[in-house]
């Protein structure tokens, strides 16, 4: 009888072969898919061709996404995009995602069926995590080691010891995924769970949406996390049914598994956050977040911006219009997403508010490409990071908060809590 | 045993402070050899010698995820760095890199900038020679021993290709 395991240490098992893995152990193991993007490409492919890599492992568990200069934004980036689509060519990979089909990769691999529960993942980008939400071990790595899973179709792994994190309560009004996210931030700290990985448990779940674990896996990052799974229910298997490019087959971690440690979050009372400059622990209620002017809102990225999260930032902004001195910017993550928001009215509501559209892309979340800020400006994101400078001048100020905080911050001309607009 | 100087830095030392952005269209390590960790302390990059150390304190190599950044401590000459603790993906990258990374709170704490350090990399006992103490690392899998004695992870796998280095 093998001793108990939590979830993310029986993925690295089963992927490495073995019937059981002690966290903290080091194990080689078998990816089931392999992501990189327009920053982390270049270096990988040259590290590939370095190692005298020819193929890689399996041409229809390899994804590479432009997604955070897209559409290029000056030669320099316009030159990686070629080089990837070229490298893409050349090994012949089976799903490609270029020009009107590109899109933020963490929202666009999960949307198109091609991350799925009980798999393991790399990718050559922090927010790998994020697909922690389908039940994947999924974590982020270097170039190097990206290169070498191009032609080995294996990494390794240190088999993290796992934190227990209970969710319970009832969601109130405007609630969602970026509140429950930031409020375990603030519990966490940016150390919270150096080198581990997290696993929820508990009564919310079944009335969490697949949006909301995936804003929340995708903001563990800042605690620390390598990896940051839910279990897969319900909710999982009607989010997959119509999508998931490969059979699957669900691992659920073991009555008594070992936990390092249980934190509990109840979000009964739990009022809309927003994470204050510069830094993503920096929790405090929406209301009371700051009082400062702000000049743009941001509804975009990996972090909360999906279908869901337009609805609800468009439930705020419907027959409003924003603060004149606020540029209100929406990308939709996938270009998906962008159909279902013109085909619902949600594009409408936007534009008629005052707002601005923009392209399936990264955008201003890093300040690399559209939306960057001014010295001395202040933002409001549907993101993840607000270290100084993220977006633009190393003097601007971002907060960090769902849709709802994100659209009635607009309407009002500060950080502001959606009951504020709507009483 | 691997003998050298200790240079001491404090916590969250971050990939931007190790090699700042604006050095990184250069594509070579040792342009970045040239001015590592330099916005911290200018003199580091020139007056380095082989086989000294990097001692820091908490989460070191935080922030952006940079392979240049455990590459040009590498480069520069440096045998090991021992740290309170390292980021996730600090701590990953280096041994990639094929630069040995220890953990050690109490060396943290205790060593002065400049004593000189004695260092048996496969048992983790660190000597400080001029206070005559000694600490003990946390162990480093023998899987990562391997790694930076093979030269990093992509002189491992090119071995495992093509036969040879
Ligand atoms: S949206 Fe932001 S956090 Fe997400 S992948 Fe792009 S730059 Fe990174």
């Amino acid at each position: 009888m093998n001793q108990p395991q939590t979830m993310s240490q029986k993925i690295l098992a089963s992927r490495a072969g073995l019937p059981y893995v002690e966290p903290g152990a080091i194990v080689e193991a078998g990816l089931d898919m392999v992501l990189a993007n327009d920053v982390s490409t270049p270096m990988a492919i040259r590290g590939f061709k370095d190692i005298g890599g020819e193929h890689v492992f399996d041409s229809s568990r390899v994804v590479l996404v432009a997604d955070h200069f897209t559409p290029n934004k000056d030669v320099a980036s316009a030159l990686i995009s070629k080089e990837m689509v070229e490298f893409a060519s050349a090994m012949r990979l089976e799903h490609r995602f270029e020009g009107g089909s590109s899109g933020v990769s963490h929202v666009l691999l999960a949307e198109q069926g091609l991350i799925l529960p009980g798999e393991l993942v790399v990718g050559a980008d922090s927010r790998t995590v994020t697909h922690g939400a389908l039940g994947a071990f999924a974590t982020g790595v270097g170039a190097s080691d990206l290169a070498a899973a191009l032609v080995t179709g294996r990494g390794w792994f240190q088999a993290p010891a796992s934190i227990r994190v209970e969710l319970g309560g009832e969601l109130g009004p405007w609630i969602g995924g970026m509140d429950i996210a930031l409020a375990l931030l603030r519990l966490l700290g940016p150390e919270g769970a150096h080198y581990q990985s997290l696993e929820f448990f508990g009564p919310l779940l079944p009335r969490l949406s697949m949006e909301a674990r995936m804003s929340i896996s995708n903001l563990m990052v800042e605690s620390g996390a390598k990896a940051a799974l839910f279990p897969v229910d319900q909710v999982t298997t009607d989010y997959l049914r119509d999508k998931a490019k490969r059979s699957w087959r669900s691992v659920a971690p073991d009555p008594e598994a070992p936990y390092a440690k249980t934190i509990k979050l109840d979000v009964t009372g739990l009022e809309s956050l927003a994470a204050r400059p510069h830094r993503p622990h920096d929790v405090a209620t929406a209301r009371r977040a700051g009082y400062e002017p702000v000049n743009q809102v941001f509804i975009g990225s990996c972090a909360a911006a999906r279908l869901e999260d337009l609805r609800v930032a468009a439930q705020v902004l419907a027959g409003r219009q924003v603060h004149p001195r606020v540029r209100l910017l929406v990308l939709p993550p996938t270009p998906r997403i962008m159909l279902q928001a013109v085909r619902e009215g949600l594009v409408e509501t936007f534009l008629a508010a005052g707002g601005v559209m923009g392209p399936p892309s990264c955008g201003p979340c890093m300040g690399g490409h559209l939306g960057v800020l001014a010295a001395g400006e202040v933002a409001v994101a549907t993101a993840n990071r607000n270290y100084r400078g993220r977006m633009g001048h190393p003097s601007s100020r971002i907060y960090l908060a769902g849709p709802a905080v994100a659209a009635a911050s607009a309407i009002l001309g500060r950080v502001a809590d959606p009951a504020e607009v709507l009483s | 045993m691997i003998s050298g100087m200790a240079w001491v830095f404090g916590d969250h030392i971050s990939s931007d402070a190790i090699i700042p952005a604006r050095f990184l269209h250069q594509r070579d390590s040792r342009s970045w050899a040239k001015v590592v960790l330099a916005d911290l302390r200018p003199e580091f990059a020139s007056q380095v010698g082989f086989g000294d150390f990097i001692v820091a304190g908490r989460n070191f190599g935080c922030g952006s995820s940079r392979e240049q950044a455990p590459l040009a401590i590498k480069t520069a000459g440096v045998a090991a760095v021992i740290a309170h603790s390292f980021s996730r993906m600090f701590y990953r990258n280096a041994f990639n890199m094929g630069l040995a990374v220890f953990t050690c709170p109490e060396a943290a704490v205790r060593v002065h900038d400049g004593d000189r350090l004695r260092l048996d990399p496969y048992s983790g006992l660190i000597e400080d020679v001029e206070q005559q103490i000694s600490f003990q690392a946390q162990p480093v899998d023998p899987y990562l021993t391997d790694l930076v004695s093979q030269g990093g992870l992509l002189k491992k796998i090119r071995k495992q290709i093509t036969g040879h280095g």
